[in-house]
């Protein structure tokens, strides 16, 4: 199956890209998709674990992703 | 009551946010404001970029509103967090909790603001006057607290 993985900031700088498309196997978790991500140019950037998104809602590494899910990764947020 | 969150990428007016949320039963009105400082971590600073995971930050703004005026049924608030190019001493957020009285409507205050900085996916790159600029990391700051 196919999902989407949004990168942002700090992040989006060390892969140099705003996203990226994962293939991954049926019953694949957030763990999956880190693993992923983090064996990418630059992914060495990413904390062992970092907080991620899924549809908007911040997710568990156990959390299953579903074909078409919205997956983002988040670096440590700054805002105020 | 009313409970609003939102992003803006216009400067914020506090005085349309004041109207906006005005009670006539409500004696206190607390407005806070986060504006952009020339000093961070001993190094000048000409401004800030602040950006955002927009859908998710706007729908935890109004989630935070909603969760302040849970704790607080009786008081209002407005959240405002604005995006883009900052200068500096322009406001980045703006806090407004409205209540009868202003115990109330202090600790709401504090509360909102402790937990949009704690949750809501919003970043900022400080731009310095030296012509460099970074991710500002605050865990980077905790962590440095606590080891020196």
């Amino acid at each position: 199956m196919s999902i989407t993985v949004l990168l942002f900031a700090s992040y989006a700088d060390a892969l140099g890209v705003p996203s990226v498309s994962l293939e991954l196997a049926a019953g694949a978790t957030v763990s999956d998709v880190l693993a992923q991500i983090a064996a990418r140019p630059g992914g060495s950037v990413l904390p062992a674990r970092p907080l991620v998104a899924v549809n908007q809602r911040y997710a568990a590494p156990s959390t299953p992703v579903s074909s078409g899910d919205e997956v983002a990764l988040i670096p440590p947020v700054a805002g105020g | 009551m009313s409970a609003t969150g939102r992003l803006t990428h216009a400067p914020i007016d506090s005085a349309a946010l004041l109207g906006e949320i005005g009670n006539p039963g409500h004696g206190a009105v607390v407005l806070f404001l986060g504006v952009v400082r020339d000093l961070n971590d001993g190094r000048a600073v000409s401004g800030i970029e602040y950006s955002a995971y927009e859908a998710m930050a706007a729908s935890e703004l109004q989630t935070i509103a909603d969760e302040a005026a849970e704790r607080c049924p009786t008081a209002s608030v407005l959240i405002v967090h604005r995006l883009g190019a900052l200068a500096l001493q322009e406001a980045s957020v703006a806090i407004v909790v409205t209540h009868a009285h202003r115990d109330e409507a202090y600790q709401l205050s504090r509360w909102t603001i402790e937990e949009l900085k704690r949750r809501v996916p919003i970043w900022k790159r400080e731009h310095y006057a030296d012509g460099t600029r970074e991710w500002v990391d605050p865990s980077d700051r905790a962590r440095e607290a606590v080891t020196s």
